[in-house]
């Protein structure tokens, strides 16, 4: 009896290793950012069983997969970290461009700069990241990063930036007309001083903004559109800004690993993914624009008219791709970063 | 007088508890104040009926329902009990061999080092323990293939719950005196019997706080499992952690709701076999 | 012909027996070694080969530099070591300054972990103390009642606390409607706030060790302290808490040192606007991209700890020593 006892342990600790079988498919994805309807109808039409689990940040999954046989097959990495990626030698050719459903992809997001062709990745999910602001505490103009670096009276001490060094930084120079990407000590300095400054109006720095802003612990909050979106429909005076200094678009895209143990399955889901309808499922849960034509006959009209996906005409030009930093920008940034939040 | 024909020494037992220290007794209801009341908080919202959980507006069951619906939620908290339950009894196993072992002897050689050897992961900060044990496992499966599945995961939590075990267990035996067990072996036990009937029961207590404080802290891991996790081995905390950033969903207060009922079953239910037993 | 005398002939017997008596205790004394052994060896084997394998592997990482968006790069620096304590000029890359950030960072976790350290002990002796002087029947119950909340994540019971905390939560509601106060007063995100949510995440911590020594505590010493005149209080400063030092130095670990690197928890409840060293060496496997940089941090600060360690066993160790020996 013990004998058995010992080899079924064995047997339980060794034996749930990466299954090979053919129909399966590992996703690894942000958390709460995939359609368990969408995952279903890709079952139902393909018979290929998905498996799916979440991650919380670019770099999480960067070091998962830069560790080798991570077991996974299909990753959503951000517009910038593809292009890393590609680089690396991390990616599978797929050659989504070729495939059946590719026509669908909008013009404007067949090409990007950082897949050029779209030979690795298709189009999960795109949005942009500005802020979100409680009209009922300040009426007033908001398209402007000011709201957050130099705030009106009523706002002070409510509000909340992201806790990531590109996004604020990157907030930091547009708002003071400054290059990206910046190596100039003088520029430097002076956004340096300036943060400096601002950092005693803010409250929080997090991620999260739903929560806070429909408590009322936050007045304004630094974020994406789709989470802006999910936080007016709980509060509706919670309006999206467009700063007119420019602001970052970004886009999430499937990519397929060079190691994937289930190469032919990822494929299919790529080209599946390209689908107008199956797109319209994507964007349904987490609320945010795909890069599809002919979704939007699936999704319900609000949604494409919604402030926060449809962008009004002056702001279309302001949006643009955040840009890889050199290595020495990024050390001189985190330098930066650390003292600003010591 | 009734009182009178009680003994002198029974009399001041009754007005004098010599246990009894003044206020401890509200410092303990405190405690417990403390810990349940964002318990109380999380039930209460799990049955409330829409998504926020701020403002409460209705009383409605719909969260359960979808609890019980979501797979995800389920297989994480499968995952993460499969997992803790392993770890937990690997790393007391462990913990009290090496308690054992170092305490309530002579110094010995690599007395200390042991100690620090066992103590250890307490002291690496989580991130790094996470990463480093990624590439590890990376490593040895590169260079020669093994690799546990879901045992890598079970590995790396014994390994920083041993420390958790061991200290409760150290200091239960450190304060056992030795007569007890002297007796038994001038009753002619041998050493193992003396350990089996007479060492084993009295550190119990130890045994058992060291062994529910290694299941807790492993439960409630995130950064470690986070790395070290692949297909299909998502845990609760993960799963919790990575949908934080688009709001707290009630389905989540539900699920944890359920997981404390099943607990206080399981929990109840040993205790009465305990008391059935004796 | 060798004739030996009666008594060299007992002598000889007694230098024999001794010789015995000797090689029985050093076999005895050898096997109690290798029983000592045998048995850390589990514990050695697993936290040995997975804890420190690992931690070799950080060792050499934080001697590397750092690759672009995260990894290393292999190529000896020390970089890593250097910037915790000098960083470069913004103006002159080639001046190095002195920069107190990461060593205020540091100080002000440790400060923080000593808080919620002293404030667990002050909350928790108390029930534990409770706990064990309770009936022999009830004390399994109450165990059980401190320990349930943790079967619930922390992270949930820490968005719960929210609820209570926030400025529209249930303590500022209450005392708006009892009239006790005219605005909310913020107790969300605020150094407050960072020490309640520790002290609730580590309570378990400190009272499971602490019930474990006490429940033991022989009251007959306590008896023959009240027999001698003593107060409650003197009976509990000279007697039960001297007694209990084990429990409270256990439970004083278990919640010091993974205070210090705890940083979930102070992200949350402080809003996160003040980086604790948990954040900043998660950070530099996240944003900032600098594993070797992580790595040395988190080992500077294993050496703070392993220092302070080493110190409290040797004393123990000599301590022990006068005690067994």
């Amino acid at each position: 009896m013990k004998r058995y006892l010992g080899i079924a342990a064995a047997a339980v600790l060794l034996g749930a290793g990466p299954a090979l079988a053919d129909g399966q498919l590992h996703i690894y994805n942000w958390g709460d950012y995939t359609n368990p309807a969408l995952l279903e109808k890709f079952t139902a039409e393909t018979g290929i069983e998905v498996t799916l689990d979440d991650y919380d940040s670019n770099e999480t999954m960067l070091a998962k997969v830069r560790a080798g046989n991570s077991g996974y097959d299909v990753v959503v990495p951000t517009d910038y970290i593809v292009k890393v990626m590609i680089d690396d030698g991390l990616l599978a050719e797929t050659r989504p461009d070729q495939m059946a459903n590719f026509k669908n992809v909008e013009p404007l997001w067949a090409d990007p700069p950082f897949d050029p062709g779209r030979h690795y990745s298709v189009p999960w999910q795109w949005g942009t990241t500005a802020f979100a602001v409680d009209t009922a505490i300040y009426s007033g103009d908001i398209n402007t990063w000011a709201i957050l670096f130099d705030p009106p009276d009523e706002l002070k001490g409510k509000i909340n930036m992201q806790p990531s060094q590109d996004e604020v930084f990157n907030a930091a120079l547009r708002y003071m007309g400054k290059p990206l990407c910046n190596s100039n000590p003088e520029d430097l300095k002076a956004m340096y001083d300036m943060l400096v400054n601002a950092k005693q109006y803010w409250r929080t720095m997090d991620y999260g903004m739903i929560d806070t802003m429909v408590a009322g612990d936050t007045a304004a909050s630094h974020g994406w559109n789709g989470a802006a979106m999910r936080t007016r429909l709980q509060r509706p005076t919670v309006q999206y800004a467009y700063p007119k200094e420019g602001f970052p678009v970004w886009m999430d895209n499937v990519v397929v690993l060079a190691d994937a143990p289930n190469m032919e399955n990822a494929k299919i889901l790529q080209n599946f993914l390209m689908d107008p309808e199956n797109a319209a499922l994507i964007s349904d849960y987490a609320k945010y624009a795909n890069a599809i034509a002919g979704s939007g006959a699936f999704m319900p009209p609000e949604f494409a008219e919604a402030p926060e996906i449809k962008m009004p005409e002056w702001a279309e030009p302001l949006g643009e791709f955040t840009l890889v930093c050199d290595q020495s920008v990024v050390e001189r940034y985190s330098q930066l970063w650390t003292n600003l939040l010591k | 007088m009734a009182s009178v024909a009680a003994s002198a020494p029974e009399r001041r037992r009754r007005r004098f508890d010599l246990r009894k220290q003044p206020g401890f007794g509200f410092m303990a209801a405190l405690c417990l104040l403390v810990l349940y009341a964002p318990i109380m908080v999380l039930i209460a919202y799990s049955f409330n009926e829409t998504r926020s959980v701020s403002q409460w507006q209705g009383f409605s069951l719909d969260w359960y329902v979808k609890a019980f619906a979501n797979k995800e939620i389920q297989e994480a908290a499968w995952n993460s009990l499969q997992i803790a339950l392993v770890a937990t009894v690997i790393a007391t196993v462990c913990a009290t061999m090496a308690a054992l072992a170092t305490t309530r002897t002579r110094p010995w050689r690599g007395m200390t080092t042991s100690y620090m050897v066992v103590n250890l992961p307490l002291m690496v900060p989580e991130i790094v323990t996470a990463i480093a044990t990624l590439i590890f496992f990376a490593l040895l499966y590169a260079a020669l293939g093994i690799s546990f599945g879901i045992g890598n995961l079970m590995i790396a939590h014994a390994v920083f719950c041993v420390p958790f075990a061991y200290l409760p267990i150290r200091a239960r035996l450190e304060d056992m005196d030795r007569t007890l067990e002297q007796a038994a072996a001038d009753l002619y036990a041998t050493p193992w019997q003396t350990f089996r009937r007479v060492t084993l029961p009295l550190m119990m207590p130890g045994v058992t706080a060291g062994a529910t404080l290694a299941f807790v802290v492993s439960f409630d891991d995130f950064t470690i499992t986070l790395m070290l996790a692949g297909p299909g081995q998502t845990t609760l905390p993960i799963y919790i952690w990575t949908s934080l950033r688009r709001g707290i969903s009630p389905e989540i207060n539900a699920m944890s709701s359920i997981l404390l009922v099943i607990s206080v079953i399981l929990v109840t239910a040993s205790f009465l076999l305990g008391r059935r037993r004796k | 012909m060798t004739a030996l005398t009666l008594g060299e002939v007992e002598r000889r017997r007694l230098s024999e027996a001794e010789a015995r008596v000797d090689q029985a205790k050093r076999s005895s004394a050898a096997r109690q070694q290798r029983t000592r052994w045998t048995l850390v060896a589990p514990a050695l084997i697993v936290v040995g080969l997975f804890g420190i394998g690992p931690l070799l592997i950080m060792l050499l990482y934080s001697f590397l530099e750092p690759g672009t968006y995260g990894g290393v790069r292999w190529e000896f620096s020390t970089d890593a070591y250097v910037q915790f304590l000098f960083e470069r000029d913004l103006f002159d890359e080639t001046k190095l300054l002195f920069t107190d950030s990461y060593l205020l960072i540091v100080g002000r976790s440790i400060l923080l972990a000593f808080v919620t350290t002293i404030i667990c002990l002050i909350l928790g002796y108390p029930t534990a103390y409770f706990m064990a002087t309770r009936p022999a029947s009830q004390r399994n119950f109450w165990v059980f009642l401190i320990t349930l909340p943790f079967w619930t994540n922390l992270l949930i019971r820490t968005y719960a606390m929210f609820v209570i905390l926030r400025d529209d939560g249930i303590i500022n509601n209450a005392l708006l409607n009892m009239g006790l106060i005219s605005s909310p007063i913020p107790i969300m995100f605020t150094d407050y706030a960072i020490t309640i949510g520790l002290l609730y995440a580590f309570l378990p911590l400190m009272v499971l060790p602490l019930y474990a020594s006490l429940e033991k505590l022989d009251f007959r010493l306590v008896e023959a302290g009240f027999d001698l005149y003593a107060s409650r209080g003197s009976v509990l400063r000279r007697i039960i808490v001297p007694l209990s030092k084990p429990g409270i130095v256990a439970g004083c670990i278990l919640v010091f040192i993974p205070a210090i690197g705890a940083y979930v928890t102070p992200t949350l409840m402080g809003g996160g606007k003040q980086l604790m060293i948990g954040n900043l060496i998660a950070l530099q496997f996240q944003g900032a991209r600098n594993w070797p940089f992580g790595a040395a941090l988190a080992l500077i600060l294993m050496l703070v700890v392993l220092i302070a360690l080493l110190f409290y066993t040797r004393n123990a160790t000599r301590q022990q020593a006068a005690l067994h020996g």
